[in-house]
C-alpha cells in the first residue's frame, strides 16, 4: 500500500517536472541554461520584495492638536516657587556690630562671642594694597601675584608639592570632587560630611556608598564588600572621603586606621580640613601631623580658609599631577573670579603668623580642656565631640522625638544665654537640602582668644540657662 | 549668530585635526619610553587619577599655548596694569616668573565701570570698615556672620533692583549652584537656554529636577519648549510638573549678546513658567542708570520672578545676590546651604559694594556715577563701530561693553595674543572648552575707565596686529562710502 502510494507521488512529481522543464527545455538566456526551480526563485524574491515594500501595520498615532495643546497649557498649574512660610522661618540671626572676634557688640551690648570659628584668634591684622575686587577669572588676568605666593606658601607650610586656591570656601570641595570622580566610580563616604561635599558626590555621578559615622569597622565591612568579587575594580577609581573635624558632629577622622584601610584595599583618600588645618598637629599642619602619618600618604587635601586664618576662600594641595589638573577641569576654579587679593595676602600673613607663634595651639588646646571640665555635667546636655576638637557638640540627653522639637528647645537655650547672660553660641542649622541625618545640638566655637574668665562665664551661663529651660520641660 | 566662511571652517578642521595626530604620535611615543624605562607607576592596583583621554587637550593642545593664559598681574586691574613676564625653560611645560613687569592696556578685565582701582569714594570707608569689622567673620550668615553692614548692603541692593528684598553670597559661582536646587527639585522642570553659564549648569543638574535646553535666545523656540513640556508632563509617568523654571542671562559673556528679555517674559507668563534672570555682566554696566538689562529693554522688575547678580564684574567687589519677593527670600534664608553653612561676604567686600551702588545712584553728592555710565556706553559704541568699520568679525549687540572677535583657527589664537602682549595691549583669547570648538574668539571687555586715547591706542595696535595674524574676514568699508554717510547723516 504504502509503495503503490509512494510510486504514484514520483509519478506525478515527474510529469510536473517534465512539464514545467518542457517549454524552457531549449531555453539559453546570456548562455545560462534556464531551468524550472529558477522561475519559483525569482518568483519568490519578487514576492518577498513586494512585501517589503509594503507598509507594516501599527496602530495609528494620533498627535494631540493644537487646541488640545492649549487646553492643557491653561489647566496647568504651577506650585508657588516657596513653601508656605512658617514661624521658624522668620527667626533672624542676631545683628553684629563689630568684628567676630571673641569679644563682638550685640544691639550695643558687648557679649562674648562662640559662635566664630576664629579658632586662632587672628581677626584683627591685616591690609589692603589692590583694591578689593580681582575682576576675572584665574586664566584672564584673574591671577595677581599674591595668589601665586599664597598658593606656594600654603604647600611650603604643608610640605606638598603644589597646591591651588579657590575663592569660597564651600566650593573648594563641590569642585575638586566632580574633577576627579566621574560616572562609574566608586566612592566611599562618611554619612556624617556636611552639605558641600554631599552636592559634591551628587554631581560628580559616582556610585556612592556610605558608612556609618566615624566608625572604622562599618569602614571596613563597607571596603570589603566593594571591592569583593569586583575584577573591574582594577580599572575604576575609587575613593574614600572623610572629614578631619566634622563639621556636624565635632568628632575627628582617627586617620592612622583610614591609611591603613586605604593601603590594604587601594582607595585613595580626600581629606576635608577645614576645621583642622591650623589647629591640630603639635605646629597647626592638620590631621596629618596630629597622628604622625606623612603627607604624602594623603592623596587630596582641601580646607577652607574660613576658619582658623581668618580669612576667606579655600585651597587644595597634593602632588603636581593632582593639581594641575584642576587647573582646567575644576568648575569652581575655571568658571569663577579669583580670590580678592586682599583676602589672599591676609591668608600668607595668617599663615606666617601662626608659623612664628605655636604657643597659640597650646593655648587652644587648655581652652578647651578647661571648658570640657567645666561642662562635662551639665543637666540635659551631653558632650558629643572629641575632646580635641575646637567645636564642642553638645546634644540633647533626651531628645524631644522630633527635630523640630529639639530645636524649639535649643533655640530657646541660646535666646536665653544671650539675652541674660550676654554669651552667644549657636545651635546647628540644617538645611532641607541636607542628607545627614545627625542629631542637632548645640555648638561652642573655642577660641585661643578667649581668655579664662570668658570661657568660665560661658559654662556658667550653660549651666544656670538649662536646668531653667529643661526643668520646666519636666 | 556667527556665520561660519565654508573655507575658514575647513582650514580650521584640518588644523585641529593636525594637532590631534601630532597629539596622538608624541603619546604614543610616551607610551614606548614608559615601557622602556619600566617606570614603576604609583601603587600597583591603583586605576591612573586622570584616564588617558580625559586630560589629553590639556597636555597636548592647552600646555602649547598655556603662556597666553593665566597671565599673573602686579597692580590692580585697572585701564593700565602690570603684567608679570614669565619664561619657561620647558617648551611651555611649566612657567617660570621673573620679577619684570610690563605696563599694558587692560582689555580683558572685567572692569565695567573702573570701581577696580582705588577710588576716593569707596576705597577709605573699606579700609575703615576693615579696621572695624577685620576681614572675615569666620561665621556662617545664620551664626554670627550677620553683621550690620550685611543687612544694609541686602536693602540697598534690593532698592536698586527694584525687587522688595534680596539675600547676599560669598561668591558668584556658589550662588548659583546653592539658590537652584533650593528652589526647585524632583518633579520640577527646569529650561535654560544652550548658551548658559557653568554655574547655572551645574546648579541646575545638582537639583535633580529635568532640564531641557532651548535654542540660544530665541523666543519662538522656548514657546515650543514649554507647550510640549506642558502637554506631555513629567517623562514616563506623564504626571503634570510641580513647576517650571526659565533661566536666561541678561548679557552673555561669550557672545555680548543681549538677552531678547520682553519676548521671553511674555512667553513665560501665557505659560505660568517662572523666570530666573542672571545679571553678571549687566547690572551695573548697561541701562540708563545702571540698573541692568530690565531697564534698557524696558521691563518691569516685578514680571521677573528672581533676579541673580555678581558684584565682581561692575562693583569691583566680590559676592553675589538674589533680589526676589518677600517670601521667595525668607525661604531661601531659611533654607539655601550657602547661607547656612558657607562663610558670610568679608566686611570689606560689603562696604565696597555699599559704596559702588551709592556713587552710581549719585547719594555720595556728586555725579560721577552718570558720567562714568555715559563713559562706558560712549567707550563700547565707538570701539564696536571702528572695529567692525576695520573688517573684524565682532559679534554683540550694540551698548554691550562685552565684545568677542572671531579668530577661528588654532594658530591665530596665541599668535594674536603674543602680538598684542609684545606691543603692550593685554588682550583675552578663549578657546575649546568654553567656547565650540571651531569658534575660537578672542574677548575685548570696555571699562569705564578707558579713555579715548586709550582706545585709539588699542584700535591701532588690534589693527596691525589683525593684520598681521590675517582676522580682518569682512570687507574694509571704504574710506570714501563712510565719508558719504556722514555727509547725508548731517544734512
Amino acid at each position: 500500500m504504502a509503495v503503490a502510494v509512494a510510486n504514484m507521488t514520483t509519478a506525478a512529481l515527474d510529469w510536473v517536472s517534465v512539464k514545467f522543464n518542457a517549454p524552457l527545455a531549449g531555453m539559453v538566456v546570456f548562455g545560462v541554461h534556464i531551468h524550472g526551480h529558477l522561475i519559483v526563485e525569482v518568483l519568490l524574491i519578487a514576492v518577498i520584495l513586494f512585501q517589503l515594500s509594503r507598509k507594516s501595520y501599527k496602530p495609528p498615532k494620533k498627535p494631540l492638536t493644537e487646541k488640545e495643546i492649549d487646553d492643557l497649557c491653561d489647566e496647568w498649574a504651577p506650585e508657588p516657587l516657596h513653601p508656605p512660610i512658617t514661624e521658624e522661618m522668620l527667626s533672624e540671626p542676631p545683628t553684629l556690630e563689630s568684628a567676630a572676634g571673641p569679644h563682638t557688640i550685640i544691639d550695643g551690648k558687648e557679649v562674648v562671642n562662640f559662635a566664630s570659628a576664629n579658632y586662632l584668634g587672628l581677626i584683627g591684622n591685616e591690609k589692603i594694597n589692590y583694591g578689593v575686587g580681582s575682576c576675572g577669572p584665574r586664566g584672564f588676568y584673574g591671577t595677581i601675584d599674591v595668589h601665586l605666593d599664597c598658593e606656594a606658601r600654603i604647600s611650603k607650610f604643608l610640605g606638598t608639592p603644589d597646591s591651588i586656591l579657590y575663592s569660597y570656601g564651600i566650593s573648594t570641595i563641590f569642585s575638586v570632587i566632580p574633577a576627579f570622580c566621574k560616572k562609574g566610580d566608586i566612592i566611599v563616604a562618611d554619612e556624617g560630611v556636611h552639605w558641600a561635599v554631599q552636592n559634591g558626590l551628587y554631581l560628580s555621578r559616582s556610585t556612592i556608598v556610605y558608612f556609618k559615622h566615624n566608625d572604622m569597622s562599618s569602614l571596613k565591612s563597607t571596603l570589603e564588600k566593594v571591592t569583593r568579587g569586583n575584577r573591574r575594580a582594577e580599572k575604576i577609581r575609587r575613593y574614600i572621603v572623610v572629614e578631619a573635624i566634622y563639621q556636624n558632629s565635632g568628632q575627628i577622622a582617627p586617620l592612622d586606621e583610614i591609611i591603613r584601610l586605604k593601603e590594604k584595599y587601594r582607595f585613595r583618600v580626600v581629606l576635608d580640613e577645614s576645621h583642622s588645618f591650623g589647629v591640630l598637629g603639635s605646629s597647626g599642619r592638620g590631621l596629618a601631623e596630629h597622628y604622625g602619618v606623612p603627607v604624602e600618604k594623603i592623596d587630596i587635601i582641601t580646607a577652607g580658609m574660613g576658619n582658623a586664618l581668618a580669612t576667606d576662600g579655600g585651597f587644595c594641595t597634593g602632588s603636581v599631577r593632582v593639581v594641575d589638573h584642576q587647573r582646567l577641569s575644576s568648575s569652581g576654579y575655571v568658571f569663577s573670579a579669583s580670590l580678592p587679593p586682599f583676602l589672599a595676602s591676609a591668608a600668607i600673613a595668617a599663615v606666617d603668623y601662626l608659623e612664628e607663634n605655636p604657643a597659640l595651639l597650646s593655648k587652644l588646646k587648655r581652652n578647651i580642656a578647661l571648658l570640657w571640665s567645666e561642662i562635662s555635667e551639665l543637666p540635659g546636655l551631653i558632650l558629643a565631640s572629641n575632646p580635641l576638637s575646637p567645636i564642642v557638640f553638645l546634644k540633647l540627653k533626651r531628645s524631644t522625638g522630633s527635630t523640630k522639637g529639639d530645636m524649639k528647645l535649643l533655640d530657646e537655650i541660646v535666646d536665653r544665654v544671650l539675652k541674660e547672660d550676654l554669651v552667644f553660641i549657636v545651635t546647628t542649622k540644617r538645611s532641607t537640602l541636607d542628607k545627614c541625618r545627625l542629631p542637632v545640638g548645640l555648638r561652642i566655637f573655642v577660641s585661643a582668644g578667649h581668655t579664662e574668665s570668658d570661657l568660665l562665664k560661658a559654662s556658667n551661663s550653660l549651666k544656670r540657662v538649662t536646668a531653667l529651660v529643661l526643668s520646666e520641660l519636666a | 549668530m556667527v556665520k561660519l566662511p565654508y573655507l575658514t571652517a575647513l582650514t580650521t578642521l584640518i588644523s585641529y585635526g593636525l594637532l590631534f595626530l601630532f597629539g596622538q604620535i608624541r603619546d604614543l611615543f610616551r607610551k614606548i619610553l614608559d615601557l622602556l624605562k619600566f617606570k614603576k607607576v604609583q601603587g600597583k592596583g591603583y586605576a591612573p587619577i586622570c584616564l588617558g583621554l580625559e586630560d589629553f587637550y590639556t597636555r597636548r593642545l592647552y600646555l602649547r599655548i598655556q603662556d597666553c593664559f593665566g597671565r599673573p598681574i602686579a597692580s590692580a586691574p585697572d585701564a593700565w596694569f602690570d603684567v608679570v613676564e614669565r619664561y619657561s625653560n620647558d617648551n611651555n611645560k611649566t612657567l617660570q616668573r621673573t620679577s619684570n613687569t610690563t605696563k599694558c592696556l587692560n582689555l580683558g578685565s572685567y572692569n565695567y565701570l573702573g570701581f577696580a582701582a582705588a577710588d576716593e569714594y569707596c576705597t577709605p570707608r573699606v579700609i575703615e570698615s576693615l579696621k572695624k569689622y577685620s576681614s572675615s567673620t569666620c561665621s556662617v550668615r545664620a551664626d554670627g556672620g550677620t553683621t550690620k553692614l550685611h543687612t544694609e548692603l541686602e536693602e540697598l541692593v534690593a532698592r536698586f533692583v527694584g525687587k522688595p528684598a534680596a539675600i547676599l553670597f560669598g561668591m558668584g559661582y556658589a550662588t548659583n549652584s546653592a539658590i537652584i536646587p533650593a528652589l526647585i527639585g524632583k518633579g520640577g522642570l527646569i529650561i535654560s537656554d544652550s548658551l548658559n553659564h557653568n554655574s547655572i549648569v551645574n546648579g541646575s543638574r545638582g537639583s535633580g529636577a529635568v532640564v531641557r535646553v532651548f535654542q540660544h535666545n530665541t523666543p519662538s523656540h522656548l514657546e515650543e519648549v514649554l507647550r510640549e513640556q506642558i502637554a506631555e508632563g513629567q517623562p514616563r509617568t506623564h504626571r503634570p510638573w510641580k513647576k517650571i523654571i526659565v533661566i536666561v542671562e541678561g548679557i552673555y559673556s561669550m557672545e555680548g549678546e543681549l538677552c531678547k528679555l520682553p519676548e521671553i517674559i511674555a512667553v513665560c507668563k501665557k505659560y505660568k513658567a517662572y523666570t530666573y534672570l542672571d545679571e553678571a555682566h549687566s547690572i551695573g554696566a548697561i541701562g540708563k542708570s545702571g540698573r541692568g538689562v530690565c531697564e534698557l529693554l524696558g521691563v518691569d522688575p516685578a514680571d521677573v520672578d528672581i533676579m541673580m547678580g555678581t558684584f565682581t564684574k561692575s562693583f569691583g567687589s566680590c559676592g553675589g545676590y538674589i533680589a526676589a519677593s518677600k517670601e521667595i527670600i525668607r525661604h531661601l534664608k531659611h533654607t539655601c546651604p550657602a547661607h547656612l553653612y558657607a562663610t558670610s561676604m568679608s566686611p570689606p567686600a560689603v562696604q565696597q559694594v555699599i559704596s559702588a551702588i551709592k556713587v552710581i545712584l549719585g547719594e555720595d553728592g556728586s555725579n560721577r556715577g552718570a558720567q562714568k555710565l555715559a563713559q562706558i556706553r560712549e567707550n563700547s559704541n565707538f570701539f564696536r563701530s571702528e572695529l567692525q568699520k576695520m573688517g573684524f568679525e565682532v559679534l554683540g549687540d550694540n551698548d554691550s561693553p562685552v565684545m568677542p572677535i572671531m579668530l577661528y583657527n588654532p594658530a591665530k589664537i596665541p599668535a594674536f595674543s603674543r602680538e598684542c602682549l609684545n606691543q603692550n595691549v593685554a588682550v583675552v583669547t578663549v578657546a575649546f572648552p568654553a567656547t565650540p570648538l571651531l569658534l575660537a574668539r578672542a574677548r575685548i571687555c570696555i571699562s569705564a575707565s578707558h579713555t579715548r586715547e586709550d582706545l585709539i591706542k588699542g584700535l591701532e595696535v588690534i589693527s596691525k596686529v589683525g593684520d598681521l595674524v590675517g582676522i580682518k574676514y569682512f570687507p574694509v568699508e571704504p574710506e570714501k562710502v563712510a565719508a558719504e554717510e556722514k555727509l547725508k547723516k548731517l544734512e
